[in-house]
């Protein structure tokens, strides 16, 4: 089913031949060294939601590491292909629409393609989506790059009734075109096969550039021409700076302007004559007509042929409905909580079981200092180990599930004016589910959000989530010695007061909100890599950040105490925890072991108290009250270093000192109302 | 044209928004004027083509009455924003303030309001949508940097045009204007909207929520505050 037969390409080395051996693409045996000691790079590019990570888990298999883009918080995906003797570089850049400079995501990704130079660019893209994902593909081919077309998802577009001519669009391209269907695993091998070749022979690929209207061609080539005598030396093509200047890219023009003010201002007078002509903004023209030639080819090789409602399209009503669109949201959501605490009961039960085997896991606060530190340190790898890997793990990968699925997509439509109230958009639906996870992968999440603001907001509203460890507190403390019915009470005014704390933040931080413009992309049955990979990513960040913490904390913490150090804390806070919210004396030092881990305040609640029967000591209106604030009142230390990592020191510090302040000002308030109501 | 001409065709454009048709009662209690009046001033404004008015069947605009009613909301709803906005009068206060100003205010000053305040979009006491202005300018942006003596020297557009966050689910029309900040018009544009494309509304989420149009064989979601600053030219399934 090879379609790329061009001969020119085919091969200045008798390692490669189209349909020759192949190894496993996911085979971990390292394969020889490269074939001729070059070593290649093959970027994928293209849309969001076109089947660019499943692709990027196929080339590469496990060998990935996924990390920032140097000083931007813009995940950087990258692998190793190991192919007839090839070992590539694979790196999956951010899924864009375009390359303005509207987001970081975009930016990284042209500077990545002009500075880098891969040896070849595989562009995804979407068969069903055909319009929008060519008007991409088009400014990749003003890049300048070797390219090969991946046309994934022929699967979607066959259920839509759409046929797609791909050898058409390779000629009228000039580059290959592999149709693929990639869940599936389909064109796979034909797609690594091909791109090899165009990476090392890349300069026969240049594809056929995309002329405009005579008078906006005529203009990129004379400012192209400009921009060549006057030798700039810039990364970048001159086709395409001549484009970007046109467009009025600030960068761009800040990035030329350094060198020569004149082909800026050349360009500016250029830009002016076509926006005269056309009378319309000179960005909106070559929108408009590189638009154009993308529908001009989508319509020249696709063929629609039967006009059906597929089963998407009735999801699609169903889950946007009116009513059933918020139903499907609440059991989505609801689902996965449920789920999560099933099964997390079901193994982390088991897990510290086994381990209690080895030690006790309850918190030790007495006896020699060797035993009070061991212990801490093995409570904290126990906490770790019962918390993250039956309760995360299971939360992550239904979570994962439904996101590939396109469900969460809809969530976020049908939310989108709840987030506005709070300075959000619907986007900001899947950081803040994340949360009742774990709040530290739902902090880095926060980047789904366009803005600095947005994110702040976003990672505020987070800190208020309650997480598995919060979640522990309130089944240990309420649900257990009050009833079931005040802990989900909890839940829904935790919702109530985030939505609250939203609004106020909204006020205090200082900015425009930016609205939802978001693809609603076809549903799909979740990808089982994209969903392994997604899980294991965020479950990384938590192994990597949350569990030194617990364990180290831990030990230091139960040390102190048992050194005497800590006793002080429990008179010096008596203010706030004994006149102002009512609670027990030794709350205070309870609190303080909240700040490590959050579920320490029940399970140190047993040594102290010397008893599991909390009820003896605490009153019912106690028990909820400081289930209460325990969920609110500061942020955990690994949450906190999150905060700061993506923020720096003072938001974080803000978040923290809100996330206090509200604890202790509603707590007060819930304390004289508890009053009130037992 | 008269003041109370004025009145009449903006009640009637706030009136009639939906598609619905006016009766004589509302037109009566919303300009606090007695109901025979209303008769008589109807048949007038008949007469000179700008409402279609049968008796006792309740009135329309023509599409003429329409652009006329959609200036003078605009003003209206321009001053209200400007006295809120800027001069912090309260939201009671600034419709019989803005009512009383609007039938001095030129379009040139009108212009400069808009710009002075952002080219605004809801109107500050009951969040109304300001209708577009009628100038031939193809963005916001072109119509801060013009420079030119009087706005006699600038097209008008022919056709109305309505927002898409006023359109209902399966209605049509063709991309005719962004207003707002270029970041969100480029933004549009490189997701497809590019002036004269086709798009249809899929679905509107409930309680003013987002809508999704089904634009190049794709489908969008745009956050209503970004759908009321997107205009179309509305076209018949």
């Amino acid at each position: 089913m090879s379609l790329w037969k061009r001969p020119q390409i085919k091969l200045g080395s008798n390692n490669l031949a189209i349909g020759g051996s192949c190894h496993s693409t996911t085979t971990t045996k390292k394969g020889k060294k490269s074939g001729n000691g070059q070593s290649i790079t093959i970027a994928l590019a293209g849309n969001a939601n076109v089947g660019k990570s499943v692709i990027f888990n196929h080339l590469t298999g496990s060998h990935q590491t996924i990390g920032n883009w140097p000083g931007k918080t813009v995940e950087r995906a990258e692998g190793i292909l190991h192919f007839d003797g090839y070992d590539a570089t694979i790196i999956d850049l951010p899924g864009i629409y375009s390359f303005s400079t509207f987001s970081l995501e975009e930016l990284v990704t042209r500077e990545y393609i002009a500075q880098e130079k891969p040896n070849a660019i595989i562009n995804v893209i979407g068969a069903s989506v055909l319009e929008r994902n060519l008007y991409f593909t088009l400014q990749l081919l003003d890049m300048d790059t070797p390219l090969v077309i991946c046309l994934n998802q022929m699967d979607i577009a066959k259920t839509k009734g759409i046929t797609i001519d791909a050898k058409k669009l390779e000629a009228i391209l000039g580059v290959p075109v592999i149709p693929a269907v990639a869940s599936r695993g389909k064109g796979i091998q034909e797609l690594i096969e091909t791109a090899l070749d165009v990476a090392r022979d890349g300069h026969n690929t240049r594809g056929n550039r995309v002329k405009f209207s005579d008078a906006v061609e005529s203009r990129i080539e004379k400012l192209a021409g400009e921009i060549e005598s006057q030798q700039l030396n810039l990364d970048y093509p001159s086709r395409w700076l001549s484009i970007k200047l046109l467009e009025d890219d600030s960068e761009i023009k800040k990035l030329v302007g350094l060198k020569s003010e004149s082909i800026v201002s050349t360009s500016e007078t250029m830009a002016k004559e076509i926006e005269d002509g056309c009378k319309e903004s000179c960005f909106s023209v070559i929108a408009s007509e590189r638009y154009s030639k993308a529908s001009q080819i989508a319509a020249d090789i696709q063929r629609q042929e039967t006009v059906k409602a597929t089963f998407s399209d009735r999801l699609d009503w169903f889950t946007t409905h009116k009513v059933f669109g918020y139903i499907t949201a609440f059991v989505v959501i609801a689902g996965l909580l449920l789920w999560t605490f099933t099964v997390g009961n079901y193994f982390s039960n088991w897990l510290s079981h086994l381990l209690s085997f080895f030690e006790s896991t309850n918190p030790n606060l007495t006896g020699s200092m060797k035993a009070v530190f061991w212990n801490g340190a093995f409570g904290g790898i126990v906490a770790g180990v019962t918390l993250v890997i039956p309760f995360v793990v299971p939360f992550y990968l239904v979570l994962a599930a439904i996101e590939d699925s396109g469900i969460l997509t809809r969530v976020a439509f049908m939310f989108d004016n709840f987030m506005h109230r709070m300075g959000l958009h619907g986007k900001a639906i899947i950081p803040l589910i994340l949360g009742y996870g774990c709040n530290v992968p739902a902090i880095y999440s926060c980047r789904v959000m366009g803005t600095r603001r947005e994110k702040l907001l976003a990672a505020f509203a987070i800190t208020f989530v309650p997480c598995t460890a919060r979640t522990i507190i309130i089944l240990g403390l309420v649900a257990a010695f009050v009833n079931i019915w005040w802990a989900l009470a909890l839940y829904a005014i935790d919702l109530v007061i985030i939505f609250a704390l939203g609004r106020i933040a909204l006020r205090v931080v200082p900015g425009k909100s930016t609205g939802l413009i978001m693809e609603m992309h076809q549903f799909r049955v979740p990808s089982l890599s994209v969903v392994g990979k997604q899980t294991w990513s965020r479950t990384k960040s938590l192994i990597f950040m949350v569990f030194p913490i617990y364990v180290i904390g831990s030990a230091a913490v139960q040390g102190l105490y048992a050194l005497g150090w800590l006793g002080p804390v429990n008179h010096a806070l008596s203010p706030i925890t004994v006149t102002w919210l009512g609670l027990p004396l030794i709350t205070g030092i309870l609190l303080v072991f909240g700040l490590i881990r959050k579920e320490m305040v029940v399970l140190a609640l047993v040594p102290l108290l010397g008893t599991q029967h909390f009820n003896l000591f605490l009153t019912q209106p106690q028990l909820i009250l400081l289930a209460f604030v325990s969920m609110l009142y500061i942020p955990c230390i690994a949450t906190i270093s999150a905060l700061v990592k993506e923020f720096g020191w003072k938001p974080a510090a803000a978040i923290s000192v809100a996330n206090l302040v509200s604890a202790i000002v509603l707590g007060g308030i819930a304390a004289r109302l508890l009053a009130l109501a037992y | 044209m008269s003041k109370s001409t004025e009145e009449y065709l903006e009640a009637l454009y706030t009136l009639t928004k939906d598609g619905e048709t006016a009766s004589t009662t509302a037109i009566s209690k919303r300009l606090k004027v007695a109901p025979a009046s209303v008769t008589e001033m109807l048949g007038k404004l008949s007469n000179e083509g700008y409402v279609n008015y049968q008796p006792y069947q309740g009135v329309t605009l023509t599409p003429e009455g329409f652009k006329m009613a959609e200036k003078m909301a605009r003003k209206h709803r321009l001053l209200e924003r400007f006295l809120h906005d800027m001069l912090g009068i309260g939201k009671t206060m600034v419709h019989d303030e803005a009512c009383a100003m609007e039938h001095a205010l030129s379009d040139e000053t009108a212009r400069a309001l808009c710009q002075t305040l952002k080219h605004p979009d809801k109107c500050p006491d009951d969040g109304n949508l300001i209708p577009p202005c009628d100038l031939q300018f193809s963005s916001c942006e072109e119509c801060r940097k013009w420079r030119g003596g009087s706005l006699e020297q600038v097209d008008r557009r022919k056709e109305n045009i309505v927002s898409i966050s006023t359109l209902k689910e399966r209605e049509e029309g063709k991309i005719a204007f962004v207003r707002g900040d270029n970041k969100v018009l480029r933004r549009l544009l490189d997701m497809g909207l590019t002036p004269g494309t086709k798009i249809r509304i899929s679905r509107i989420a409930p309680l003013k929520g987002p809508v999704e149009i089904a634009v190049r064989g794709s489908k969008l979601a745009l956050g209503e505050e970004i759908a009321c600053n997107v205009f179309v030219e509305k076209t018949a399934n």
